[in-house]
């Protein structure tokens, strides 16, 4: 409950923010770089002067979006590779669980760094420096985390399709897709919820991590992550400069887990002791 | 046994091939062509371009190209390293026993404090002991490994001066060189090992309360056998054996967590050979080290096999 509180509390302050806390991101003021919290920057300054506060609340708009959107593509592909691998029963099925595993032992963030590298310009051309970057990392993120939903999908699909309620669908003519969009998936839908949110701070996670690797949205951008990663060099005299997002990620990243347990609580029925 | 192993191997083969396909596919569907600086200089004429092109087989349809790739891998032929002007494998070899060090002490510390922490909780589920340990564990992986290694900075290095905070590798000998060496590796080492630790203990715990209100757990006890010997030599070898697949599959994160670790505190590792080889647009190097993460990653899964072929030889006999 406090975590979901808490949650909102952020989601509002990101969209609201900015209208209340009317300071640009890009104002720069070298005199007033690297101050701590006081009045006028209540997050403080980096080492232009430029407020932290406002930087924040534009970066928690970017990084909220992101773990969103991947974890909307991740569940969708996972659904999706789920639904057919859970049911068909030939080949294909064996062939898609095979593909999960594959993915599952893929290295995740060397290749996602890789892709970056690879095809960062192309898409940059295309979409512009921030559109382009958002929907590689988006595409990215969410392509390489859908193998859990895939096989929680699966799972369910091979126990609900031969349940009495789906074999009368059948039985009165539904045809396969109606059967597994109208019968089978909302029955099947509890686990991915819980998969789902945990991937939300899973996505923030990564998208953090690239742009404290440098390689996540342009230096321009103020990610949490990017600013993390602006801040590490400063350590010494400006700690609330990584103090501030970090914390932002923490304060994300466990609300969204605790909400997932949670809703696990509550949905799954199989409950420990 | 030998011949589970052997089965198990025949597994890691194709996926380890799987995954040079996928790497080659995204290296192919790539914009960009290693040929393009060529193609804008002016001095080199377009027959040469054509000739060099033809020589490294530019043109080749795909599978032949992927034919010629793995080939010259699996010979030992890496590539040159466009930056350093060094062959690739002798850039990684000279990284990898770091990487492998500190990952191995990470990983070795996690296991030291997950296994009795998870198992003394699970012994006393819903004691005081155990939700604190388990708040701490959700906090542990709810913390992100850079954030985690900037707030040691802070603290350990900036504050208190204790640790340093950049890795050197000076070459050098004797107790107070050695000294030195273990003092720089604990900051990465704890960052590390206190994640994989955090997820790794409710793993632990789980397992361990699956296991111990089974029936034969209660017979050991009825025999009279004392709590410790149940618990140690009962319950948890057959709690070991999810556990140990659920390492394996952290495997991948392991690693992603050593690459931004080796980058905080500069550690001359192949974590940071890729985040450097990328920051200067080296692909052969690129192209390596993703290859070699992955190796790793499959050969810890076939370790891990092996691993739970022995706690559970009912496994190696199917």
């Amino acid at each position: 409950m406090i975590s979901a509180v808490l949650l909102l509390l952020l989601i509002a302050a990101v969209v609201i923010g900015p209208f209340i806390w009317r300071v640009s991101i890009s104002d720069i003021d070298v005199v007033a770089g690297l101050q701590g919290p006081s009045l006028a920057h209540p997050f403080g300054t980096d080492d232009l002067g430029q407020d932290l506060l406002a930087r924040m609340i534009y970066g928690g708009r970017i990084s909220l979006a992101v773990g969103l959107a991947a974890m909307l593509v991740s569940v969708f592909v996972g659904t999706l590779i789920g639904a057919l691998a859970g049911m068909s029963r030939g080949a294909l099925g064996y062939a898609l669980m095979w593909l999960t595993d594959l993915f599952l032992s893929l290295p995740q963030l060397p290749l996602l760094l890789m892709l970056i590298y690879l095809f960062r310009d192309g898409l940059k051309a295309m979409f512009g420096p921030e559109g382009g970057i958002f929907i590689l990392i988006v595409l990215v993120i969410g392509g390489l985390r859908w193998m859990p939903v895939a096989r929680l999908v699966r799972a369910q699909f091979l126990s609900l399709r031969e349940k009495e309620f789906v074999e009368a669908a059948r039985a009165l003519g539904a045809s396969p897709v109606r059967q597994v969009v109208r019968h089978i998936l909302p029955n099947a839908l509890g686990p991915v919820i819980i998969a789902g949110t945990i991937d939300v701070a899973a996505a923030i996670i990564a998208e953090s991590t690239l742009s404290f690797l440098g390689l996540g949205f342009p230096p321009d951008t103020p990610t949490w992550g990017r600013i993390l990663y602006d801040a590490k060099d400063f350590l010494d005299i400006g700690p609330h400069w990584a103090l501030f997002p970090g914390g932002a990620i923490f304060i994300a990243v466990v609300a969204i887990n605790f909400i997932g347990d949670g809703l696990r609580d509550a949905l799954d029925a199989r409950k420990v002791i | 046994m030998s011949q589970y192993i052997l089965r198990r191997l025949m597994i890691a083969i194709p996926s380890l091939l799987g995954i040079s396909v996928v790497l080659f596919v995204v290296l192919a569907l790539a914009p960009g062509d290693p040929f393009s600086e060529l193609a804008t200089n002016p001095n080199v004429p377009p027959e040469v371009q054509a000739a060099l092109r033809a020589k490294f087989g530019l043109d080749d349809p795909i599978y032949l190209r992927y034919l010629h790739w793995i080939t010259a891998m699996a010979h030992g032929d890496w590539g040159f390293s466009f930056v350093s002007r060094v062959d690739v494998d002798t850039l990684i070899l000279q990284r990898l026993p770091t990487t492998l060090y500190v990952v191995g002490s990470s990983q070795l510390l996690a296991l030291l404090i997950a296994i009795p922490v998870g198992v003394y909780a699970a012994t006393r589920p819903y004691s005081l002991f155990d939700q604190l340990a388990n708040t701490f564990a959700f906090i542990g992986f709810s913390l992100p490994t850079f954030f985690t290694g900037i707030l040691f900075i802070l603290v350990f290095s900036v504050k208190l001066d204790w640790l340093p905070f950049v890795y050197t590798s000076v070459p050098g000998s004797g107790i107070p060189w050695l000294l030195e060496m273990i003092r720089q590796a604990i900051m990465p080492v704890m960052v590390l090992g206190l994640f994989q630790a955090a997820s790794m203990t409710r793993f632990v715990r789980s397992a361990m309360l699956d296991v111990i209100r089974l029936d034969y757990v209660t017979t050991a006890r009825a025999k009279g056998l004392g709590q410790a010997k149940v618990i140690v030599k009962h319950v948890m070898r057959n709690a070991m054996i999810p556990v140990v697949t659920l390492i394996a599959l952290q495997m991948p994160a392991v690693f992603g967590g050593a690459i931004v670790t080796e980058q905080i505190f500069r550690i001359p590792g192949i974590g940071s050979l890729l985040i450097s080889s990328i920051l200067a647009n080296d692909t052969p190097v690129v192209m390596a080290v993703t290859f070699v993460f992955a190796c790793l990653v499959v050969l810890f899964n076939l370790i891990a096999d092996v691993l739970y072929g022995w706690l559970d030889p009912r496994i190696s006999f199917r």
